[in-house]
């Protein structure tokens, strides 16, 4: 396994708040994973550690380089949309192209012309004529036709209606994705990209609470619709979580064999949704 | 380097209103505001005075005289003239552009999109700097020389009413003389420039919010407790050099031809009656003995410094 990425030991320290408290993880190539976590856990922190973008202690590593130093050779095979509307508003779809096409090594002009076809930016129009989704099919047509081996999204489908951020994802996967390249992602809508996942980690607190691929995940988690005469031996069991549905309740279980939980009742694979929300329980409280 | 030419247009892509059509719409007005002014000043002549009227004290002189020198330089002056007057406008619009260089893009977030580039944080703020001190007076000088002799030729037509003959007039003019002296000049301007562009970009990547508000209440600030404290006895300066020198070169050094008249007090100005003189004494060895000015070398390492320190803050301000 290569790794793309290594962390270890990864804080950073605001005035009164931690918001990287020693995480450590990797990521290997030919990944699609989702960071994921409530809202002030330390993603964005991670992603602009990972990208160079802000200071950090601890030990990082993005393609066998740290990005403080060493920042300007790595954006070369790093590429990131920081969320919707970052394009400026005064650039012509035209000039964004020219722009990225003579100043990125990596870039195919050939490529990006072909995904702009498909939508109906229109080169002389300015960023600030277009609506959000347009923007980021503007954004997201320049960065597919990077050959960057790192892509971070953070939080890149938000404000967008459901027929973008289906599209958004969509295309990615057709279009871009392939064994060479590893896609970092952060969102809040965990069930648009559940399916296209193939690693997850949860992380809360700057800590990475969870880390798992998804095939793994389906092995080590389950939901179990349990009647209630059962609900007292489940309970028995140590669930993770507890959930009434129609006078049934449902529960979640880490790492219980499966036999004992098919005595209590329909077992079956855990949304990520269900899962995130079980763990962060009592994040705001 | 193709970077770099790239950065410098997207700058020209972002501030075209700035860049280019603030000289140009300057330009035309100050333009139509001449040839008003002289076809008004012609109407009211012919009304109160008859035909016998005089067009330009200078050129009448000139004639009179046989001194058709004075009346060439009177040309000269006025190419000078325009083109001064458009590095005026465009110092005021540098100034600005220098503050919001590198803050605007951190407000709006779209430095995001600039970061996720392979572009080095020193070509962008180098890019930025060229763009201020380089682009800016280039595309000024050659609007301003372009209106100006627009100008001259109408003064020439003008002149033959009254009886000077155009083309003997404007064979006294020296346009290419005055051309290459203002494009020797812009060295000189950038170098002279360089503590202005420093401190504005130096504001503007470190600023947090506000940066026009820190660029002048910092200096100013400080040139007030100067003056309050007497604090300049200590080095045996008056308050005025605290003035001149330090909150002066911060924040007035776009001003075109700002080393004028700080050179060489041994050269003296001659009336204004004189203007062949004048530009005589303004010549380029004049302007370029500002090198031998310390206020110069001090300015630009300074300068040099602050800009250095802009890069610092562009690679490592973190609040996007």
């Amino acid at each position: 396994m290569t790794a793309v990425v290594t962390a270890n030991g990864l804080s950073k320290r605001f005035k009164n708040t931690v918001a990287l408290d020693g995480a450590s993880f990797q990521i290997a190539a030919g990944r699609i994973v989702g960071l994921i976590g409530p809202n002030g856990a330390g993603k964005t922190t991670a992603l602009k550690a990972i990208l160079g973008l802000t200071t950090f202690d601890g030990q990082l590593s993005v393609l066998g380089l740290d990005p403080r130093k060493d920042r300007n050779k790595l954006m070369e095979q790093v590429c990131f949309i920081a969320d919707v509307a970052v394009l400026p508003r005064w650039l012509r779809v035209r000039d964004a192209v020219d722009f990225v096409a003579n100043t990125h090594p990596r870039f195919d002009r050939a490529k990006c012309d072909a995904f702009l076809a498909r939508t109906k930016l229109q080169p002389q129009q300015k960023v600030k004529q277009l609506s959000k989704g347009m923007i980021v099919q503007l954004h997201l047509a320049l960065v597919m036709s990077i050959d960057a081996k790192l892509l971070v999204l953070d939080e890149p489908t938000l404000g967008l209606d459901i027929l973008y951020r289906k599209q958004f994802y969509q295309s990615l996967l057709e279009d871009y994705f392939d064994e060479e390249k590893t896609i970092l992602v952060t969102t809040h809508q965990v069930e648009e990209i559940e399916h296209i996942l193939t690693d997850l980690m949860f992380i809360r607190d700057g800590k990475i609470v969870l880390d798992t691929d998804m095939d793994s995940l389906g092995e080590r988690f389950s939901e179990v619709l349990v009647n209630a005469e059962m609900a007292a031996a489940a309970r028995e069991l140590k669930p993770l979580d507890e959930r009434q549905v129609f006078g049934k309740s449902i529960f979640l279980f880490d790492n219980v064999s499966r036999p004992q939980l098919e005595r209590l009742g329909e077992v079956r694979r855990p949304s990520i949704g269900d899962l995130f929300v079980a763990t962060m329980k009592g994040t705001y409280a | 380097m193709k970077s770099f030419y790239w950065l410098v247009k997207r700058e020209f892509w972002e501030h075209k209103g700035g860049f280019f059509w603030a000289p140009i719409v300057t330009g035309i007005v100050g333009l139509v505001l001449n040839v008003m002014m002289v076809i008004t000043a012609e109407v009211m002549g012919r009304r109160y005075a008859g035909t016998n009227t005089h067009f330009h004290s200078n050129f009448d002189r000139a004639f009179d005289s046989k001194d058709l020198v004075a009346a060439g330089s009177v040309l000269d002056m006025t190419l000078y003239g325009v083109t001064f007057l458009l590095l005026g406008v465009m110092a005021i619009v540098v100034f600005f552009y220098c503050l919001g260089s590198l803050y605007d893009d951190r407000r709006d977030r779209s430095i995001l999109f600039w970061k996720s580039l392979p572009l080095s944080d020193t070509g962008t703020v180098l890019s930025k700097a060229a763009s201020a001190v380089v682009l800016a007076p280039v595309i000024a000088v050659v609007v301003g020389v372009i209106v100006g002799l627009v100008l001259v030729g109408f003064l020439a037509i003008v002149a033959t009413f009254h009886g000077i003959p155009a083309w003997r007039l404007l064979m006294e003019a020296h346009p290419f003389r005055v051309v290459g002296t203002l494009i020797a000049l812009l060295p000189l301007y950038a170098i002279w420039a360089l503590p202005t562009l420093g401190w504005l970009m130096l504001c503007s990547a470190w600023a947090r919010s506000k940066p026009f508000l820190w660029a002048i209440a910092l200096p100013v600030g400080a040139g007030i407790i100067v003056s309050w404290f007497g604090l300049m006895g200590i080095f045996n300066r008056s308050t005025g050099w605290f003035w001149t020198n330090v909150v002066g070169r911060l924040l007035g050094s776009l001003v075109p031809g700002g080393w004028v008249g700080q050179n060489n007090e041994l050269v003296i100005m001659p009336g204004h009656d004189d203007p062949a003189s004048v530009l005589n004494a303004l010549d380029l060895s004049y302007h370029y003995s500002a090198l031998a000015n310390p206020s110069l070398w001090v300015g630009a390492v300074a300068g040099i410094a602050m800009i250095a320190g802009a890069i610092w803050f562009r690679r490592w301000r973190d609040d996007s």
